[in-house]
């Protein structure tokens, strides 16, 4: 880790006021992924402006939505009532991160900004039509993810809250990579008035996105038999040591007609 | 009636001793200590796989911030430090020998591995370390990598002295008898399999500190080694070229080594070396990517297999073409690991009369390939094992059937195989009759049937498994073209008061040997085991040993401990005698107390420590005082533990994931001292294998580079990858060791991968699948089935 600045203010505006201070900053959340990349030295950020103490960790009741606060751990959204009452799928998908210690760390916003097309969180941002709430707008979920580990934030743009519209039903499924653990597919289903949404991660070269044709046969019919005659199409799905495009296109049906019940 | 002590002796469960510090994190590590003075080393490591060093230019990292020394191979050779050497050798076929290129310290004019080391810079912190280590600049002409090792040969030359790449070309048997098996055989059965290469990721990765005294010129050097007396050996007679006496080595704490921290390493003989130049004591630590690249790694084998039958489905010849990958340097024991640990264990449990092997051991240009817990005997158990069942299915035979026709018979031993070894005891029908029982292998039907109902594949697999642990004895250790001897030391000291300090030539780093060794001095002397204490890894303390490694532990240090005791006891014997006014012939030693015969005349134990250490009434003009004596065992053979593990699995069709559902494990490692540290043995052992059968798998790209080389890739097993073992015993006590022990150590790791692959594999036999690689990853598994069914729907 190269050596660089560390500073914990107590709001946004000191949050931003300090980053803005900086040559090229970041904000650390969590840390989970953030700190070791500065271990590996792949990062060298001019200072780190820690926003655990802005009060960004709530979780509130919007009537139509859930609105979870940036810094709401992931173990604090698989416990909560409100979560597990209104989205159960939310709270599962945020149980079913990592371990306990990550969960303990890791923050909604810090998913949510780093991208990560393995990553959980951004399916449900996707599936369940969320608004993420930042320090200058409110960004749409389809919006919000433009390719792996990029979003439409803008540098120094903090993610205060994402808002998460109430389905009707909705279930996460995730087959995690043998060795880490993180989503080799993971597929959000969330079925509203006006249609189902299913959003795929963990597969997707781009990172996350909803699978047009499955939103399709679902919201003819929400059932997993629906399924069955769509050839679910390999390309611009990752390739690596663990999955084929192939294997990963079976993981995605497969995963749907789970999650589906 | 005198009052009877509980004694914690042999065969009694006892909770470890050791775990106390180690569960409430006490424990003293190599990265815990810290001298002062103390400075940091970090490795510069080649980033290509294979190149020329065109130039080195340190100048801007010399005056980095904090950086007191960076050195290269050129300041290595100007001090004429020797590099690493390699413990044993084999001849090959062409009445050449191994061809045993030198290994530098830090990188000379080449580099031969991705984390080949090429400069060490030393600072006062590591951060300062690895910022200047950034700004030296190496120029390197590339060369092609070598890395895929079967055809290794037709690679560039990786080493001036190692001709087409090929380290040793070794073969044992008998070629004529067993090719004639063979041709006259009524089926031969061909399989060829690949033995998965592994990395050892012990939890604690590789550290060492060093430190130079100026005024009496000596080293003490702290290190994780599983035998510092080997690493002392080594440094000072083959590396530094100084007296033994002047370099101290412990190895404290030791968090986990499988093989991997047996041999000494580049990284702690530099320590040494800068610790003197530097005039401060030098510390280095590996993360865990240093550890993925340069831990020696373990298997990566391929065997093609012929297995020839007669028209009773009895053996009557087995031919084993290997070929192995030892990566780009040979590490200490790479050559014994697929030759005479692998080759010599063919036989397996069979009475096999004529057996031929071949193995040829290369270049690449990958890391050291080393032992791993097994080490040699799981690459021959897995090809055996995959086989016997192959042909059982091949020919139409239950696999137990199949493999108890063939079985040794009880009445054999000592049995001597066609490969060397001879075993000299052994019962296999038992445990195979046992581990069935175990998992109601009668009725395993009625379970496939009902899975599938479920869409479920469930399969049944098992394996039949020799081990050949405690490496002996020396004088054909020897003649097998080892450089060391493989006996085991134990001091026994007894403190006035009757406690006793066992110092142990063994290292534990994890197994136990401070509970185990303790209850076999208990037991013996009658006395309780808090009055035992266990001193290992220093070899300021202890006699010169040769460390733990091979399953030999108890074997070979338990019995040199055992036999150090009985001395212990005869010369009390004859104390006691002096003392009770007897002849020492009178004198029985019993539940700690010396009788006299037939009387009611008797010393405690602790009274004849007294006395030899106050010897006023004491027959000083026949017996020195004191009471502390020596015993060096070599033991007059291997000793053979065995055993069925049978797996049961259930696959996943829609996603190929395979669940292991129920597991087996019946053993005979002859008596037991702590069956709870055995089991636990077993355990980790299987857990182990679970791992290296489903889950993990070092892969480098073609260009050498180590893909796998984190957690994030190199997929380790987890508790919920694994089921709940039965785990059960047979005894057959082993015939040449005082306390009738084999080893436990390795056994499940051994045993275990080709049982699970087996039963992969006998899961999707209804599809017409055959065979399946390591590890039968989901992904791997689902396109087997996949294809199975576009060659069904042809
Ligand atoms: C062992 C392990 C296993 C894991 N397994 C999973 C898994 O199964 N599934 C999964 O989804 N994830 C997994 N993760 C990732 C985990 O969910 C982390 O929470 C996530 O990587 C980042 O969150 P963080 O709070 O730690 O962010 P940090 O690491 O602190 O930050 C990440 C990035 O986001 C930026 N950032 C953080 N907060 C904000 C904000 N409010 N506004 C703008 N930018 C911000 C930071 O500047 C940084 O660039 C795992 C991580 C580890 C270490």
């Amino acid at each position: 880790m190269y050596s660089t600045k560390y500073i914990k203010p107590n709001s946004t505006s000191e949050a931003l006021e300090a980053i803005k201070s900086m040559g090229e900053g970041k904000f650390l959340a969590g840390g989970m992924t953030l700190i070791p990349t500065l271990k590996q030295r792949l990062a060298s950020p001019d200072g780190l402006v820690d926003i655990s103490g802005c009060d960004l960790d709530s979780i509130s009741d919007e009537v139509d939505a859930i609105k979870i606060g940036a810094m709401t751990k992931h173990a604090s959204v698989g416990e909560s009532g409100l979560v597990k009452k209104a989205i159960p799928a939310l709270a599962k998908l945020a149980d079913g991160i990592g371990d306990r210690q990550v969960r303990n760390r890791g923050t909604l916003g810090g998913s949510v900004a780093n991208n990560d097309p393995s990553a959980c969180y951004p399916s449900a941002v996707l599936a369940l039509k969320a608004i993420v709430h930042t320090n200058t707008r409110s960004i749409e979920a389809d919006e919000f993810f433009t390719g792996m580990f990029e979003t439409l934030l803008e540098e120094n743009e903090i993610i205060e809250a994402i808002s998460f519209s109430k389905p009707a039903k909705a279930n996460y499924v995730k087959f995690p990579n043998p060795a880490s653990r993180y989503a080799m597919v993971g597929v959000f289903v969330a079925q509203f008035n006006d249609g189902v949404r299913v959003a795929v991660t963990g597969a997707g070269e781009g990172g996350v996105f909803r699978h047009a044709e499955m939103e399709a046969a679902l919201s003819s019919n929400y059932n997993a038999d629906a399924l069955s005659a769509l050839e679910i199409s390999s390309e611009g799905l990752i390739s690596d040591l663990h999955a084929s495009p192939e294997y990963r296109a079976n993981l995605i049906k497969e995963m749907t007609k789970r999650a589906v019940v | 009636m005198n009052e009877v002590t509980k004694i914690d002796g042999i065969g009694s469960s006892v909770r470890r001793t050791e775990d106390k510090k180690f569960l409430t994190g006490k424990g003293r590590y190599t990265d815990d200590i810290n001298r002062p003075g103390q400075v940091q080393a970090y490795f510069l490591r080649s980033d290509v796989a294979h190149a020329e060093i065109k130039s080195i230019d340190t100048k801007a990292a010399q005056s980095a911030p904090g950086v007191v020394g960076v050195f290269t191979g050129a300041d290595i050779a100007v001090d004429k430090v020797g590099g690493p050497i390699c413990g044993w050798v084999v001849p090959c076929r062409d009445g050449s020998s191994t061809k045993e290129p030198p290994h530098p310290l830090l990188a000379q004019g080449k580099v031969r591995f991705v984390g080949d080391a090429v400069a060490v810079v030393v600072a006062e912190t590591m951060e300062q370390a690895k910022s200047a280590a950034e700004l030296i600049d190496v120029d390197y002409n590339e060369l092609t990598p070598v890395v895929d090792f079967v055809n290794a040969d037709k690679g560039a030359q990786i080493h001036e002295e190692v001709p087409n790449n090929c380290y040793f070309d070794w073969e044992l048997g008998d070629e004529g008898a067993t090719n004639k098996a063979i041709e006259r055989a009524a089926k031969v059965v061909k399989l060829s399999v690949r033995n998965n290469r592994l990395v050892p990721n012990a939890m604690e990765p590789r550290s060492a500190l060093a430190e130079y005294d100026s005024l009496d010129e000596s080293y003490t050097l702290h290190t994780t080694s599983q035998n510092p007396h080997l690493t002392r050996l080594v440094l000072a007679a083959f590396m530094f070229a100084i007296p033994e006496s002047k370099l101290r080595v412990i190895a404290p704490d030791v968090g986990g080594g499988f093989g991997s921290k047996i041999y000494v390493y580049i990284e702690e003989a530099v320590c040494v070396w800068a610790s003197k130049k530097i005039g401060r004591p030098v510390k280095w630590t590996a993360d865990r990517t240093q550890a993925f690249l340069t831990d020696c790694h373990g298997r990566d084998h391929v065997n093609d297999v012929q297995l020839a039958l007669d028209e009773n489905n009895k053996i009557i010849g087995l031919r084993v073409d290997t070929v192995c990958n030892l990566g780009a340097y040979l590490s200490a024991f790479s050559v014994v690991v697929p030759t005479i640990l692998h080759g010599t264990l063919l036989s397996g449990q069979y009475d096999i009369p004529a057996i031929y092997t071949n193995v040829k051991g290369m270049a690449t240009n990958t890391v050291n390939v080393d032992a791993y817990r097994g080490a040699g005997r799981p690459e021959a158990t897995y090809l055996l094992e995959r086989t016997m069942e192959t042909a059982a299915k091949e020919v139409g035979m239950d696999p137990a059937e199949f493999r108890r026709i063939n079985f040794i018979p009880k009445d054999a031993f000592p049995y001597q195989t066609q490969v060397a070894l001879q075993y000299d005891i052994g019962d296999y029908e038992p445990h195979l009759d046992k581990a069935m029982e175990m998992i109601d292998y009668s009725n395993f039907e009625k379970r496939r049937a009902e899975a599938a109902k479920r869409g479920m594949y469930r399969g049944i697999g098992m394996s039949s498994y020799i081990e050949a642990c405690g490496l002996a004895p020396s004088a054909v250790v020897g003649a097998l073209g080892g450089r060391v001897g493989q006996w085991e030391s134990a001091s026994v000291r007894v403190n006035p008061t009757g406690t006793i300090s066992v110092f142990t030539g063994s290292h534990s780093h994890g197994q136990g040997h401070a509970t185990t060794f303790a209850q076999i001095v208990a037991d013996k002397l009658g006395i309780p085991m808090e009055n035992v204490e266990v001193i290992h890894g220093d070899t300021d303390k202890t006699p010169f040993g040769m460390g733990s490694y091979g399953s030999r532990s108890l074997a070979s240090g338990g019995s040199a401990i055992s036999k150090a005791v009985d001395k212990i006891i005869n010369k009390s014997k004859k104390i006691a005698a002096h003392l009770l006014e007897a002849s020492e012939d009178d004198i029985d030693f019993k539940d700690g107390k010396f009788v006299v015969g037939g009387t009611d005349k008797e010393k405690a134990f602790g009274e004849i420590a007294l006395a030899a250490y106050v010897p006023h009434n004491y027959p000083l003009e026949t017996l020195e005082p004191g009471l502390e004596e020596n015993a060096f065992y070599d033991p007059t053979n291997f000793v053979f533990p065995s055993g069925t593990h049978i797996a049961e699995v259930e696959i996943d069709p829609a996603t190929g994931v395979v669940e292991v559902v129920d597991w087996a494990a019946c053993d005979d490692f002859g008596n037991l001292v702590n069956p709870m540290i055995v089991e636990g043995q077993v355990h980790g052992g299987i857990a182990q294998g679970i791992g290296q059968a489903l889950l993990e798998d070092a892969h480098y790209d073609e260009n050498g580079q180590l893909l796998t080389a984190s957690y994030m890739d190199y997929c380790m097993p987890r508790a919920d990858d694994l089921p709940s073992f039965k785990v059960g015993y047979t005894n057959t006590p082993c015939t040449h060791n005082d306390l009738g022990v084999k080893g436990c150590g390795e056994a499940g790791a051994i045993a275990s991968p080709p049982a699970l692959i087996n039963a992969v594999i006998d899961a999707l036999s209804p599809l017409g699948v055959t065979d399946m690689s390591m590890p039968a990853t989901p992904q791997k598994v689902w396109k087997a089935i996949q294809e199975s069914q576009s060659v069904a729907a042809e």
